[in-house]
C-alpha cells in the first residue's frame, strides 16, 4: 500500500512498490495526460512534479513517493502553467503533442523557480525533454512569451 | 518518392478514383433520415456527406480522412471545407474518420490511407466540394423558409443572411432545413482570389487538447476488463521462438497468462507495470536459422560490393555517360553509405483491440487502416464489416504507421486470438521493441562519378545506388513496378540540372531485414548524396554553390530556381563559405511536388556541426495554413538534423541492434536546434505536400558548410560515425 497526495486529493494504491509511478498514475488512477516514451528517463514524456520538483516518473518506484504530493498535468495549477499552456495555445507549439504534457510540466517548473528565464536557462531547465516533432523552436518562444505575459 | 510514382504503384485500374463523388449523393431524396446521423453528438445532425457533419449547436465538425500525428490534416482539411462553407473558424470541429475504403480513401491512393505527404493534395478539391455542397443546402434551405430567391441569400462568418428581408439564421438553426434539400452533386467553388480562410494563419483545431493532457490516444484507451500485453519479440531481427519458460514471469503479481503468439511470446496482465516486469523474467530459446545476423559493416561491404556502375538496372538514361566521363578532364568519385533509421515516434506503437459477440472494436494509430482491419479480419476470422476500427491521434509516426504489412494489426489480432474467446487487450510496445523493431529506413549506398571538362563544366554524372525495396512484394506492389521500387532511388532520377550525358543504376538487395518508409523515403539519401555530391563538383570547379546550381538548373526548373533564389537573398549570400568560425551550405531538393532550399549556418563545437541558424525558401502550391508549414519545416529541419548528427542503427555481429533506447539513439535536444527562418513563396498552383519535403536538404545543407570550414568530407552518416 502506498499512499500520496495527486492533484491535491488524497490516494491510496494497492500495487508492488517497484511498480513506476507513471503506470500507476495511468492505468490505476487513469489521468493519462502523462505520458511514456522510453521508461529510462531519457525523454520526459513521463515528467510530474513530484513534491514542487520535475521528476521522470518512469523509473520512479511508486514506493518512494509514499506521503508525497503529486501534480500532474491535469491538475497543476498556478499563474505560471496558466501562462505557460496560454503561450503554447499562441503559438500553436504541438505537433504530435505527445510530449507536450511533460514539456509544459517541465516549462512551469521553469518559471516557478527563474521568472524570467535566459536561454541557457531553458536550455539547462528544457534539455531532458525530447520533442521527436522538434517544436523546440516554439517551445523557447513560448516559455519567453509565458514569462513576458507574467511580467506585464 | 514522386506523387506519381506512388499513385501508379497504388492504382489498381478501377480502384484509381481520380473524380469526386458525393459518397451520399441522393439520398436526400428519401428523406431526412438519411442524412440526418446521430454519431458523435448524440443530437440530431446534418450530414450532407461523409465530411461534413452540422449539429443544432451551430459546431461544424469535419469527419478528416487522413491521421492526425501533427503534420495538421485536423486543421488544414477543416480550413478547405470552412472555406467554401463560409463559416466561422470558431465553429469549426475536427474528427478522426474511422477505417473506410470507400468513403474515406484517399484520391491518390484508392484506399484510406496517409503518405507521400498527400493529405492536403488529394484532399483539396474534394473537401472544398464537401464544405460548397453543405452551403449550398444550408442556403436552398434558408430560401425555403423564408420564401425568398436563394440568389439573394449571403452566408459570411457562419451566418446565413437575407439582406433585403433582414432574416438570418445560424448553420445550427437551418441544419434541419438543410437536410431536406437535394445534395448538389457538382457545387461551384471559389475562385482562390475569394478565398478567406485558405492562406491565413489559422489557430490549430488540435492545440488545446495537446495542452492540457486531454488529448486521448491509442495508449490511452482503457475498457472494463481490458488486460495489457507486451510480447517478449526477439533481439535478432526474423528470429522465432523454440521455447521459453514463463515459471518466474507468472509470479508477478497482476500477471494473468504468458502465451506463444508467431511474433513473440505475449505477457497478459492487469497492468502496464506488471506487464512490463513478467517480461523481463521470461527466458526464451530463439530460433535463428531465418534471421539477419550479419553486422551492419558486412552489409554495407556487401552493399558497396553490389553497387558496380554495371549493377543492377538501370533506372535513368540520358547521353553516354560512359564515354562523356572517359574523356573528361578530372575525374571525380564518391561512395556514400546511409545507416538502417528507426522512425522513433515518441509514443511507441500500440493498438486496443476489444473482441465481443463475434464483433471487433479497434482503436489504433494506423496510416493505412484498411490494411490493418483486414488483417485482424482474417486472423481473427470474422467479416471485414464486423472489425470497426476507430483511427486515433497519434504521437508521431514519420511513417512508421504507414505499414507495408499490418505488422501491429496482425500482433493485437494474435493477441486476441491467443486468448481464445472474448475481451479486450491494449498491445503496448515500448521504446526497445521500437527500436528493435525493424521496418528501418534501408540501409543504402550510392556510389557516384562525374567528369568535368577544362571549364569546370560537368559533362558526365553516373550513380549506383544499392538498397532493398520497400513496396516490391508488399500489398502496393500491383504488378506494375516492372521489377522497379522508385522509393528506393527517387531523387537520384529526375534531378533538376542540365546534365549532358547521365546514368542511374539501381541494385535491389535482398536481406531479410523488413524496411519502411522514413519522412521523406528515398530522398533521405538521395538529397544527401546529390546534393553533397554536387558540391563538390563545384568546388572542384572554382564554382560558387548557389551561383553555380542556379547556372545548371534545367530551363524546367523555374520553381527550384525561384526557392534557391530567395533563400540566397535571405541569408545575404554573398559567395563567401566561411565568415568568421561559421561556414554556409546550401541544398535545394524537390520532393513530393514540393520545392524546398535551405542554406545552413554552421560552425565546430567539439568537432561536430554546431548548427545555429537554417534559412529556408518553400514553394508547396497555395498555401492553404501558413503557420502549419512554417511549423512543419522547423520540425523537418529538427528530424532530419539530429538524424544526420547521431543516428544509425548498427547490427552488431551476430545481428543484434545495438542502439535500444534513446540513451544510444539520441534525438536532438532543445539546445541543439537552430534558429530557422521560414519564406513561403506566393502560388496559385494547387497545393502540394508539406509533412517530409522540409527534411531532405538539412543534412546535406549542413555537410557542404562543414567541409567548407573543415575540408572533411563527410561520406558516411551519421556525422558521429563519420569521425566528425
Amino acid at each position: 500500500m502506498t499512499t500520496f497526495t495527486i492533484n491535491g486529493k488524497d490516494v491510496t494504491v494497492d500495487v508492488e512498490a517497484d511498480t513506476p509511478l507513471l503506470w500507476v498514475v495511468r492505468d490505476e488512477l487513469r489521468l493519462t495526460g502523462s505520458k511514456f516514451g522510453c521508461g529510462v528517463a531519457q525523454c520526459g514524456a513521463c515528467t510530474m512534479m513530484v513534491d514542487g520538483m520535475p521528476r521522470r516518473t518512469c523509473v520512479t518506484p511508486v514506493g518512494t513517493v509514499d506521503g508525497s504530493s503529486i501534480e500532474t498535468i491535469e491538475g497543476l495549477e498556478g499563474p505560471e502553467v496558466a501562462a505557460i499552456t496560454a503561450a503554447w495555445e499562441g503559438l500553436d507549439v504541438p505537433q504530435c503533442g505527445w510530449c507536450q504534457s511533460g514539456q509544459i510540466v517541465s516549462a512551469t517548473a521553469l518559471l516557478r523557480e527563474i521568472p524570467k528565464p535566459t536561454d541557457d536557462d531553458i536550455d539547462a531547465a528544457m534539455a531532458g525533454n525530447v520533442c521527436r516533432c522538434a517544436t523546440y523552436v516554439r517551445i523557447r518562444q513560448a516559455i519567453h512569451d509565458a514569462a513576458d505575459s507574467m511580467e506585464g | 518518392m514522386t506523387l506519381q510514382n506512388r499513385r501508379q504503384f497504388l492504382a489498381t485500374g478501377a480502384g484509381l478514383v481520380i473524380g469526386f463523388a458525393l459518397p451520399m449523393k441522393g439520398r436526400a431524396q428519401s428523406g431526412a433520415a438519411a442524412v440526418m446521423t446521430k454519431d458523435g453528438v448524440g443530437a440530431a445532425t446534418f450530414a450532407p456527406n461523409a465530411f461534413v457533419r452540422i449539429a443544432p449547436d451551430n459546431t461544424v465538425t469535419v469527419m478528416i480522412k487522413h491521421i492526425e500525428f501533427g503534420q495538421g490534416p485536423f486543421t488544414g482539411l477543416a480550413t478547405l471545407v470552412a472555406e467554401e462553407l463560409d463559416a466561422s473558424w470558431d465553429q469549426m470541429r475536427a474528427e478522426s474518420a474511422p477505417a473506410n475504403d470507400d468513403l474515406y480513401k484517399n484520391l491518390f491512393f484508392g484506399l484510406q490511407g496517409t503518405g507521400g505527404s498527400t493529405a492536403m493534395a488529394n484532399s483539396y478539391t474534394q473537401m472544398r466540394q464537401a464544405g460548397a455542397a453543405a452551403r449550398a443546402m444550408l442556403v436552398a434551405a434558408a430560401a425555403e423558409t423564408w420564401g425568398v430567391p436563394a440568389a439573394e441569400i449571403t452566408v459570411a462568418d457562419g451566418v446565413i443572411l437575407h439582406g433585403d428581408s433582414g432574416q438570418s439564421a445560424s448553420f445550427g438553426e437551418m441544419a434541419e432545413a438543410a437536410a431536406q434539400q437535394q445534395v448538389p452533386v457538382e457545387p461551384a467553388l471559389k475562385n482562390p482570389s475569394e478565398f478567406k480562410l485558405i492562406g491565413t494563419d489559422r489557430p490549430k483545431l488540435d492545440t488545446a487538447a495537446k495542452s492540457n493532457g486531454t488529448a486521448i490516444f491509442t495508449m490511452d484507451v482503457y475498457r472494463d476488463g481490458m488486460q495489457t500485453v507486451v510480447v517478449k519479440h526477439p533481439d535478432v531481427i526474423g528470429a522465432t521462438v523454440i521455447s521459453f519458460d514463463d515459471t518466474e514471469a507468472l509470479k508477478v503479481k497482476g500477471v494473468e497468462a504468458v502465451r506463444q503468439i508467431p511474433q513473440g511470446i505475449a505477457v497478459y496482465a492487469t497492468s502496464t507495470g506488471a506487464a512490463l516486469k513478467g517480461r523481463s523474467l521470461l527466458t526464451v530459446e530463439w530460433d535463428m536459422s531465418k534471421a539477419e545476423t550479419r553486422s551492419s559493416d558486412q552489409i554495407y561491404a556487401e552493399f558497396s560490393k553490389a553497387a558496380t556502375r554495371d549493377g543492377g538496372i538501370v533506372v535513368e538514361e540520358t547521353g553516354d555517360s560512359g564515354t562523356a566521363i572517359k574523356g573528361a578532364e578530372t575525374l571525380h568519385e564518391a561512395e556514400f553509405h546511409f545507416p538502417y533509421l528507426a522512425h522513433a515516434p515518441m509514443e511507441p506503437l500500440d493498438a486496443v483491440l476489444e473482441l465481443k459477440d463475434g464483433k471487433v472494436e479497434m482503436w489504433m494509430g494506423a496510416q493505412f487502416p484498411g490494411i490493418d482491419r483486414g488483417a485482424v479480419a482474417k486472423t481473427l476470422d470474422v467479416s471485414g464489416e464486423d472489425v470497426t476500427l476507430n483511427v486515433m491521434l497519434a504521437g508521431g509516426s514519420f511513417g512508421r504507421r504507414a505499414q507495408t504489412i499490418p505488422q501491429i494489426g496482425l500482433e493485437i489480432a494474435a493477441i486476441a486470438k491467443a486468448a481464445g474467446g472474448d475481451g479486450a487487450w491494449k498491445l503496448v510496445w515500448t521504446r526497445e521493441d521500437d527500436l528493435t523493431g525493424g521496418f528501418y529506413r534501408p540501409l543504402t549506398v550510392h556510389k557516384l562519378r562525374a567528369g568535368l571538362d577544362g571549364d569546370g563544366n560537368i559533362v558526365g554524372w553516373e550513380n549506383t545506388v544499392a538498397n532493398q525495396s520497400i513496396m516490391l512484394d508488399t500489398f502496393m506492389d500491383q504488378g506494375n513496378s516492372g521489377g522497379k521500387d522508385p522509393t528506393s532511388y527517387e531523387g537520384s532520377t529526375n534531378m533538376p540540372y542540365d546534365l549532358p550525358a547521365k546514368r542511374v543504376n539501381w541494385v535491389r538487395m535482398q536481406n531479410p531485414m523488413s524496411v519502411l518508409w522514413w519522412r521523406s523515403v528515398g530522398h533521405t539519401h538521395t538529397a544527401y548524396a546529390t546534393e553533397v555530391f554536387l558540391d563538390e563538383l563545384l568546388e572542384k570547379a572554382r564554382k560558387d554553390p548557389v551561383q553555380g546550381r542556379l547556372d545548371l538548373l534545367s530551363s524546367e526548373a523555374g520553381r527550384h530556381r525561384a526557392v534557391l533564389e530567395r533563400v540566397a537573398e535571405m541569408a545575404g549570400w554573398d559567395g563567401e563559405k566561411v565568415k568568421g568560425d561559421r561556414a554556409y551550405g546550401v541544398a535545394v531538393v524537390e520532393s513530393f511536388n514540393t520545392y524546398v532550399a535551405q542554406i545552413a549556418e554552421v560552425s565546430n563545437v567539439d568537432g561536430l556541426p554546431r548548427v545555429h541558424k537554417v534559412w529556408v525558401a518553400v514553394d508547396c502550391g497555395v498555401a492553404v495554413n501558413p503557420n502549419v508549414i512554417r511549423a512543419q519545416v522547423e520540425g523537418a529541419i529538427g528530424y532530419g538534423l539530429g538524424t544526420a548528427l547521431f543516428n544509425e542503427l548498427t547490427l552488431l555481429d551476430g545481428g543484434e541492434v545495438a542502439q535500444k533506447n534513446f540513451d544510444t539513439y539520441r534525438m536532438l535536444r532543445i539546445h541543439e536546434m537552430p534558429e530557422v527562418e521560414v519564406a513561403i513563396l506566393k502560388s496559385l498552383a494547387d497545393p502540394t505536400g508539406i509533412g517530409e519535403p522540409g527534411t531532405p536538404p538539412i543534412a546535406p545543407a549542413v555537410a557542404n558548410a562543414w567541409r567548407a570550414l573543415t575540408g572533411q568530407a563527410v561520406r558516411r552518416l551519421p556525422f558521429t560515425a563519420a569521425g566528425a
